[in-house]
């Protein structure tokens, strides 16, 4: 069974549909991308998946429906959401950013130290800056601790509301390299993404959102040679 | 007036601004944490001293009446709340923090209504009785209304005081109360008086401002609490139940406020509404403090302090006059040279 299944999820705003009858799975140890131009509706997806917005429809979480629960519960069931916004603790140091990130977790104060020596090996940065206040890091240092925060809950599933966000290229490629790289340690990852074609090589499956609908879908390779999502690649199809 | 009057005038402002000192900070804690201001806050302060004043005198303080009432109302809502989710595997946990909890130190007090406890018990159940005040209040009218705006928190927060004011009227009765001296004796420092209950205040003061500092740099709920203030959004996400946050704000807030009424009892004859100008001067510390800054706040509320130990020398019966209109061009200049928190707060 799937780790994540939305079901005919919808967000509205008002009157606005952001999101229609969206539905996709995500398997457990897969990376899924969901790619789709400006206004797609895919921080909205995100947002009510997690539980920060009110949506029709079911999401079914590890087994469990957990459409009705708060979003704090479905953290500590091991479901994690890097926003848009970073939503970093600005007024606080590196180090306790990551530590809060922890907060849910019950194994002790020994494994937690030993999550964030590995994410201080993975962003050697953030070791640098451990004391610095969050709010005076570069984007690219923001993105690394809203990253590392997000792993410091050692979560099944991590949803990335695109992390190459105001990157330069360099630092978007190391990026994308490292939630590559965490696929290997078994978390499962939804990526949503601008950069479609990082996010398909480095996803095993796609879905394309345009107008608030998934348009499209299959496996990367696939997409990535569609000729339909060229159009896509170039920001917006012809509804826009 | 002479320079020995001036140095006792000092500490007697002094003693005075440490009290505000911990209420301020108490406002700035809330605030930052809920957005809210709660006016209610000096009367938490008055009800300590009431409530120290009848355990003095072997009677059974009105406070266990009012956290009587509070319980039950918080209780019902909180019941009915799960019931409509349909979490009623949660209500047996509801009953307990929202009805029982609050309930035994209020039953302690009412059994041992007619004895005389000894000093620190008396204390420890005079803050214990006063603790589940403020979270209650929170549960039955601020919980409802989260996600309101600062400005409308802050008129339910007016509302609230007065409907407190009246519970304060019913439960204690018109009368004031002086309670005894907690320390006796007094010192000469530099040849002026010092008296011990002065030192106490102070002490008091610092000792808790620090309990409260290391509680937010050295603990992992002292972070979360400053990270649900600092960013709610973010807090959330990382499983951090800004309810639950709400309530250790209120319950800390309550410890300050507690202590502060322990602390003004023996000094100040306290009637059911005095909470509110005590209240009102504290809060103004904490707006020298742009509602953000511990120490600012606490630098603020000492000189709010002093000048109403002056102030009294001058004209006693004038001594809120003459301190609120030198505040007016203080608080004027704050408010210049301030980057406003509820600015930052509506993101
Ligand atoms: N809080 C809100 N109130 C009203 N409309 C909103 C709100 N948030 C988003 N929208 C609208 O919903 C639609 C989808 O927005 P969303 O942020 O989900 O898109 P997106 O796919 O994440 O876009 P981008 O790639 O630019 O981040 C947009 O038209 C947006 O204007
Ligand atoms: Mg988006």
């Amino acid at each position: 069974m799937a780790l994540l299944s939305i079901q005919n999820v919808s967000v509205s705003y008002g009157k606005a549909e952001a999101v229609r009858n969206v539905s996709l799975e995500v398997d457990r140890g897969q990376i899924v991308t969901v790619i789709g131009p400006n206004g797609a509706g895919k921080t909205s997806l995100l947002t009510s998946v997690i539980g920060m917005i009110p949506a029709a429809g079911r999401v079914i979480f590890d087994g469990t429906d957990i459409t009705a629960l708060p979003t704090e519960d479905r953290i500590e069931m091991g479901f994690c959401l890097v926003p848009e916004r970073r939503e970093l603790f600005a007024d606080m140091s590196v180090y306790d950013n990551l530590l809060l990130g922890a907060y849910t977790r019950r194994d002790g104060s020994a494994a937690i130290k030993a999550s964030m020596e590995e994410v201080y090996g993975r962003f050697p940065r953030l070791r640098e800056r451990r004391a610095q206040k969050a709010g005076t890091l570069s984007g690219g240092e923001r993105q690394m601790l809203a990253l590392g925060r997000a792993l410091m809950a050692k979560p099944k599933l991590l949803m990335l509301d695109e992390p190459s966000l105001g990157l330069a290229p360099l630092i978007t490629r190391e990026i994308f390299k490292i939630i590559a790289s965490l696929h290997e340690t078994g978390v499962s990852i939804l990526l949503v993404e601008q950069n479609a074609r990082a996010a398909l090589e480095t996803a095993g499956f796609g879905y394309v959102m345009e107008t608030g609908e998934i348009v499209h879908s299959g496996s990367s390779a696939t997409l990535i040679d569609d000729p339909r999502l060229i159009s896509t690649y170039l920001g917006g199809g012809a509804s826009h | 007036m002479n320079a020995q009057i001036a140095a006792i005038l000092a500490i007697d402002g002094i003693a005075s601004g440490a009290i505000y000192v911990l209420i301020a900070i108490g406002f700035v804690l809330i605030f930052a944490v809920t957005r809210i201001i709660f006016v209610p806050f000096g009367d938490i302060t008055a009800f300590t001293a009431l409530t120290l004043a009848s355990l003095e005198n072997k009677q059974m303080p009105g406070t266990v009446g009012m956290v009587a009432v509070l319980a039950v109302m918080a209780t019902l809502m909180e019941v009915f709340s799960l019931w409509r989710k349909g979490a009623l595997g949660k209500i047996p946990a509801a009953l307990f923090f929202y009805l029982a909890l609050p309930l035994i130190p209020a039953a302690i007090a009412w059994a041992t209504a007619g004895t005389l406890l000894p000093t620190p018990l008396r204390l420890l159940l005079t803050v214990a009785v006063i603790l589940p005040i403020a979270p209650l209040l929170n549960r039955i009218v601020y919980q409802p209304i989260a996600d309101a705006t600062v400005l409308l928190l802050l008129i339910v927060s007016v509302a609230l005081h007065f409907a407190m004011s009246g519970l304060g009227l019913l439960f204690f009765g018109p009368e004031g109360v002086r309670t005894q001296s907690l320390v006796d004796f007094t010192t000469f420092i530099a040849g002026t008086p010092v008296s011990g209950q002065a030192m106490l205040i102070l002490g008091s003061a610092i000792f808790f401002s620090f309990l409260l500092y290391l509680f937010f740099n050295f603990t992992l709920y002292g972070k979360a609490l400053h990270a649900t203030a600092i960013n709610r959004t973010g807090a959330r996400l990382m499983g951090i139940r800004p309810q639950q946050a709400c309530t250790i704000a209120f319950l800390l807030g309550s410890v300050l406020a507690a202590v502060s009424g322990i602390l003004i009892a023996p000094v100040n004859t306290i009637f059911y509404d005095s909470g509110f100008l005590i209240g009102l001067k504290s809060f103004v510390g904490a707006i020298i403090g742009g509602m953000v800054s511990f120490p600012v706040t606490a630098i603020g509320s000492m000189f709010v302090g002093i000048l109403e130990g002056f102030a009294a020398f001058l004209s006693s019966p004038f001594k809120d006059v003459i301190v609120f209109s030198i505040l007016i061009p203080v608080l004027l200049w704050r408010s210049y040279t301030l980057v406003h928190a509820e600015e930052e707060d509506e993101e």
